[in-house]
């Protein structure tokens, strides 16, 4: 437990020093997540190290989202005059997004993977 | 004995209260997702932030001092982040075979998203720096909101657009997916990840191991993809 928290908070640190020094147009916490992969593949052992808390976060990654939730209700208001076409914009656009992107996939794996 | 208001004083004073009150609603969520037969519609992040929402209003609390105390559940973000390079390597033969599928949904899907958003805002009369907060909203938000600022859009309002198009995405995604006749779980999680970020790939956990695993790698691919196409595909439309 606790080599896996220093591994993972080593990772993020290591992403965000990385991504300030080079001026990345990347979250700190994606490239950790890169980094962290990177060393997984090149030391399976570390995989047993950090599975448990991995996966303990993973399971209630929703809870995380919950304080930036409420600042979107705090300031609904901030939507004003434009609230109605922002929300139709983000409805139609996101709508297209997951039908695009699941249709191409699927298409796209059936040329590459024909028996499935 | 202290009277209630001086309780009140103390506990508005320390981070435990408004901690404890996000952890609570959280579990209220979760507790009526499971209750309703995880039903999609029935968010647990979408419940517990109305909640908190309509506490922090009957109370008079301010953003702020809620997030002094909610600010430690959204640290952890970034270890959880990180953390995603686990279901990665367990499934790294799966995504190693998929390479193709992944880019090709990814370009096509990030490149719709962006266009049908600015399209149907601008034909709504949406114009200038409200219109291009809509760009960059299906990023994970510390891109999306770094974008937004780049390109002359609202921050705050970009933000906004990335949470509800994360909640939004978490409740339509199974109903509308079930009605397409996908049922390849990589496509579908890759394609949650890809449209609704961070909430639709807690989304694809609570559904699917493999499902999350390419959510998540569909996070980290379209923070990519949006901080290098959406300059472009602002510079060239406007």
């Amino acid at each position: 437990m606790l080599h896996a928290i220093a591994i993972l908070l080593a990772c993020q640190l290591a992403g965000q020093v990385t991504v300030t020094a080079l001026g990345l147009a990347l979250p700190g916490p994606v490239l950790g997540m890169a980094l962290l992969a990177g060393l997984m593949l090149a030391f399976p052992a570390l995989h047993e190290v950090v599975r448990g808390l991995a996966e303990g976060l993973l399971a209630h990654l929703s809870l995380l989202f919950v304080p930036a939730g409420v600042g979107v209700v705090a300031h609904l208001h901030l939507l004003g005059e434009n609230g109605i076409a922002l929300l139709a914009a983000l409805v139609v656009s996101t709508l297209a997004g997951l039908t695009v992107s699941v249709l191409v996939f699927a298409g796209v794996l059936r040329l590459v993977e024909p028996r499935s | 004995m202290t009277p209630v208001v001086d309780i009140w004083v103390y506990l508005t004073d320390e981070p435990l209260l408004w901690l404890t009150a996000t952890v609570l609603a959280y579990a209220v969520g979760d507790r009526a997702f499971r209750a309703s037969g995880r039903k999609t519609y029935v968010n647990p992040v979408l419940i517990a932030m109305l909640l908190l929402g309509a506490v922090l209003l009957a109370t008079g609390t301010t953003y702020e001092v809620y997030f002094d105390g909610a600010q430690f559940v959204h640290f952890l973000l970034g270890p959880a982040t990180v953390a995603l390079a686990v279901p990665l390597y367990t499934n790294r033969s799966h995504i190693l075979r998929t390479a193709l599928p992944m880019l090709a949904a990814l370009v096509a899907g990030g490149l719709t998203a962006m266009l049908t958003g600015l399209g149907v805002g601008w034909a709504l009369g949406l114009r200038g720096e409200v219109l291009l907060s809509l760009a960059p909203k299906s990023a994970t938000s510390p891109i999306a909101i770094g974008v937004a600022e780049a390109i002359g859009g609202i921050p705050s309002l970009t933000a906004a657009l990335v949470i509800l198009t994360g909640i939004l995405g978490a409740v339509i995604v199974t109903p509308l997916y079930d009605a397409l006749g996908v049922r390849d779980y990589r496509a579908r999680g890759f394609a949650t990840g890809a449209s609704a970020s961070g909430i639709g790939t807690a989304r694809a956990f609570q559904v699917d191991p493999v499902a999350g695993a390419f959510a998540g790698i569909a996070m980290g691919l379209n923070a990519l993809f949006t901080a290098l196409a959406t300059p472009l595909v602002v510079g060239w439309l406007f």
